[in-house]
């Protein structure tokens, strides 16, 4: 099956603006008539469901939290880019697109990229109507920052809670539909299946969490804004209940899963602490800007750390290794994210980490308070150094902070074409959901930027061309064979969980399955982990299917069943992207295989073998995947290895 | 050097249901790490209460830094417990004693219902953020985001409010169970920015009504709220409230 991208004709400075132009339309008369349902409501979701309320269609919107506004994308930190160029550094359209392909080291659709950088200044302009109070400077106009190692200064913040500013302005546009009964709003609720009529997705089956009822909910098309899947990991800086479930069971239904592996390892977090952690803490990038990152030069020194019988401020300056400023002299501390992390694991292999797990190096802030005082590092990182101090008992203006690198963010996801449509007619993924715009490494600032320029300013337009064709569809009946199908299937699987009556919680097959990923589909990857891996999965989820216990009932309130269908889907998924690890032997952005490095350890890429997004299609429950290649095109960007020496 | 675990005496409420009695059960719980976040406390409770056959406590939990909101724990007789400016989930074990009696009930306020254990139902919230919590601009419509300045004290104040993350520990702090801060914070941060103008009085007249609609009680500025608050909204927002309302009721139209 050859997989068309439907990526429009003509130069790429002018297809978005062709195609907008020429897309089909649904009149006002017959949006009416529409349903759309949108599962999700973080940056992407809350976007979308108010923009396509707004332009008249009805709307049902699914969150699995209380209220839609605690969507995870409420916890980014740093920022938002944006092409505005206000700073007059020379920041432009093709400048901010160059950086993403380069960034994302060469693996994502340039004609999506473009379009991504070319509607991120609409997304400011937007945010700020909505009243989302961005940071400003004393002249009273917008202050930006430099971020991620960027040359421009193009990144839109609110102190350090910019994704909390812009999903409550996206849940303000929300809640407007919902007062004028355009949007119906479900919260509580998790989709656990898409329902497909004749081909086309029609519909969902979602849990109402509460009385733990199955819903059929049906509509025109279905959109996947469910987030990205790094809780596969167990331990990353996802929210707890951020999972996999709907985007999987569009992926059995059909939708091809592009790049699974691709996976953000974020160099700056809390290391972890001890068996009961139940997730890791993202300290921002910014930090990076001033704190240097070390380890003892001598492994003897870092044992005796390690065991608690020295402090960093007992080694002097030649027993330390600033091991980013030697490495990598150019760029120093501010190597992108994968580039960091993979270092920082390194020294901990050789003995060199700092924690008692040994698993941590020092970000030390003393030469930077020296040069700049106290003031200054702590009107820049204030909140952050209470964070940090309220998470650990360590002051971090007194002794260095301690990290380590934690899963962060997925650019893998559902297969999506130039329309956001997956290839299940009907059925579009959004957001951190899709395999998205960020090839195999995203940029710092960047994901905030892409869930918004989906839900705002892309899918509104592009759902239309689709949607054209079913204005004389009517309303879909929920009593159709498929729903009661699908029904049947949802809650013959619940109850397949509550008969098992074994002896292991959902939690603890989590914590182990976190475990295999993290030791074989973690910073390094090799063939022969990998193929173990798969073996090691593959036991796990038949111990999942026969030693699961569960409490209490299916018709009730019961976070334990929820949970249990969340690892179901995040096992199988794990041994998706194990293969998909091992399939592709190059190194790119944050996929590291230990096969393909330079001489000098570095990241090789293969452009002549491995220049495809990988699509891979569900064959069943016991049966492998089959690998489809959409082969990526350059047209406009020369290919050229990394370099950050 | 402190202690690195401690055992813990845990009173939690229990209650199968909206409509179910609930009560206190009590459980011991021993060699709690110091570095463990209250919540992974939980969690290590209800690995041993599935590993005893009995049902672990509900409670909700989800980003577990700070941000969502979606925690909501009264211990010890405080929202959010002992620590100031600081969630359920941010709150660490070393802040309690080894032996200690810790006490865990829900949010108590009559328009947040108890739906199991230490679940509560805030979606009052959303509903008041619904009846005029936003300003009317459809995708597509904005001008420039510099078209507009905004004096840099302003946007700093409306930040100061747009923190809230609507976790509802002012209303469960307070003895009236009053929304007054959390309506406040929205309220302002509109009122302090240009963009908030055009829909100003009707915003809040709006918003208040829908409040007391739900059935919040009234502000007796005891001050609890700004006390419990984890993310330090000032109950100055509650004057501006006051202030914004009177003069919508009083004042001549928008």
């Amino acid at each position: 099956m050859k997989l068309d991208a439907k990526i429009p004709a003509g130069p790429i400075t002018d297809k978005w603006t062709k195609y907008r132009s020429t897309v089909r339309l649904v009149s006002p008369a017959n949006k009416r008539k529409l349903d759309i349902i949108v599962v999700g409501t973080g940056l992407a979701g809350a976007s979308a469901a108010a923009s396509l309320a707004e332009l008249g269609y009805k709307v049902k919107a699914f969150c699995f939290q209380d209220s839609p506004r605690r969507a995870h994308s409420i916890a980014a930190q740093g920022g938002i880019n944006a092409a505005k160029n206000y700073q007059n550094d020379g920041d432009s359209t093709y400048r901010l697109f160059y950086d993403t392909v380069k960034g994302g080291d060469y693996r994502a659709r340039e004609a999506n990229v473009y379009r991504l950088a070319e509607v991120s200044a609409s997304i400011i302009d937007q945010c700020v109507a909505q009243g989302v109070p961005f940071a400003r400077d004393y002249g009273g106009l917008l202050d930006n920052r430099s971020f991620g190692g960027t040359q421009v200064s193009r990144t839109f913040y609110a102190r350090g809670q910019t994704g909390q500013q812009l999903l409550l302005g996206a849940y303000s546009a929300l809640n407007r539909q919902v007062e004028k009964g355009q949007v119906e709003m479900f919260t509580r609720h998790e989709m656990v299946e898409v329902v497909m009529i004749d081909g086309k997705a029609r519909g969902i089956i979602a849990r109402n969490l509460i009385t733990g009822e199955l819903e059929r909910h049906s509509a025109h098309a279905v959109v996947i804004a469910s987030g990205g899947y790094g809780n596969v990991f167990y331990l990353s800086t996802n929210a707890m209940g951020s999972n996999v479930t709907a985007a999987w069971k569009a992926h059995k239904q059909g939708a091809f899963f592009g790049n699974p592996c691709f996976t953000q390892i974020h160099p700056t977090c809390l290391p972890q602490s001890g068996e009961y952690q139940s997730k890791l803490t993202l300290m921002s990038e910014s930090l990076r800007n001033d704190g240097r990152v070390w380890v003892p030069l001598h492994k003897a020194d870092a044992e005796a750390i390690q065991q608690g019988k020295k402090v960093a401020a007992d080694l002097p300056e030649e027993a330390r290794d600033y091991f980013l400023e030697r490495k990598y002299p150019a760029f120093g501390n501010l190597v992108p994210r994968d580039v960091a992390s993979r270092a920082a694991k390194d020294v901990c292999d050789e003995g060199r980490g700092v924690a008692p797990t040994g698993l941590a190096v020092f970000l030390d802030f003393r030469d930077a308070i020296n040069r700049m005082g106290q003031d200054v590092i702590s009107a820049r990182y204030g909140n952050l150094f209470e964070m940090y101090e309220k998470i650990t008992g360590d002051n971090p203006y007194k002794t260095p902070m301690k990290i380590y690198p934690a899963v962060h963010y997925t650019m893998g996801g559902l297969w999506v074409d130039y329309n956001l449509m997956t290839n299940v007619p009907g059925l579009y993924a959004i957001g951190e959901a899709n395999f998205s715009d960020h090839g195999a490494n995203r940029l710092g600032a960047s994901a905030l930027m892409q869930g918004l320029a989906d839900g705002y300013f892309v899918l509104p337009y592009t759902i239309g061309d689709y949607l054209a064709d079913e204005i004389g569809t009517g309303q879909i009946n929920v009593n159709h064979e498929a729903f009661v199908a699908a029904e049947k299937a949802v809650a013959d699987r619940y109850n397949k969980f509550m008969s098992i009556g074994g002896k292991q919680s959902p939690e603890s097959f989590h914590r182990r399955l976190g475990k295999i990923m993290w030791e074989y589909c973690g910073m390094a990857r090799s063939e022969e982990g990998l193929t173990k891996a798969i073996s090691l999965i593959q036991d796990l989820r038949k111990e999942f299917w026969s030693d699961l216990r569960l409490s209490g009932s299916i018709g009730e309130f019961n976070p334990e069943l929820d949970k249990a269908m969340r690892v179901a889907d995040f096992i199988e998924l794990g041994e998706l992207m194990v293969r998909d690890a091992l399939s592709r032997n190059e190194s790119c952005g944050g996929h590291f295989r230990l096969e393909s490095q330079t001489e000098e350890g570095e990241a090789k890429r293969d452009d002549e073998n491995y220049a495809f997004v990988s699509a891979w299609e569900w064959q069943g429950e016991n049966a492998e995947p089959v690998l489809h290649k959409e082969n990526l095109e350059f047209d406009v960007v020369k290919l050229t290895q990394r370099s950050y020496k | 050097m402190s202690k690195e675990s401690l055992n813990l005496t845990l009173k939690v409420w229990r209650q199968k249901g909206s409509k179910d009695k609930g009560k206190f059960e009590t459980y011991k719980l021993k060699d709690v790490s110091t570095h463990a976040s209250f919540l992974e406390m939980m969690d290590v409770l209800n690995e041993s209460l599935i590993s005893e056959q009995k049902e672990p406590v509900a409670f909700d939990h989800d980003c577990r830094e700070g941000i969502c909101g979606m925690c909501s724990m009264y211990i010890n007789g405080r929202a959010h417990g002992p620590q100031r400016g600081t969630t359920t989930c941010q709150l660490h074990m070393r802040h309690f004693e080894d032996g200690e009696t810790i006490t865990i009930e829900p949010w108590r306020a009559a328009p947040f219902p108890v739906l199991k254990d230490l679940v509560v139902d805030r979606s009052a919230f959303d509903k008041i953020q619904q009846a005029g919590g936003y300003v009317s601009v459809n995708t597509g419509n904005a001008p420039d985001g510099n078209a507009v300045p905004i004096p840099k004290e302003n946007a700093d104040e409306a930040f100061n409010a747009a923190a809230c993350i609507g976790c509802g520990a002012c209303v469960a702090a307070c003895k009236n169970a009053s929304a007054m801060l959390f309506v406040s914070a929205k309220v302002s941060q509109y009122a302090l920015l240009p963009q908030g103008q055009p829909e100003r009085k009707e915003r809040v007249g709006k918003m208040v009504a829908k409040m007391d609609e739900l059935g919040f009680g009234n502000c007796t500025n005891t001050g609890a709220c700004e006390a419990e608050c984890p993310k330090g909204i000032s109950i100055t927002n509650i004057a501006r409230l006051n202030r914004e309302y009177l003069g919508a009721m009083l004042g001549p139209g928008n």
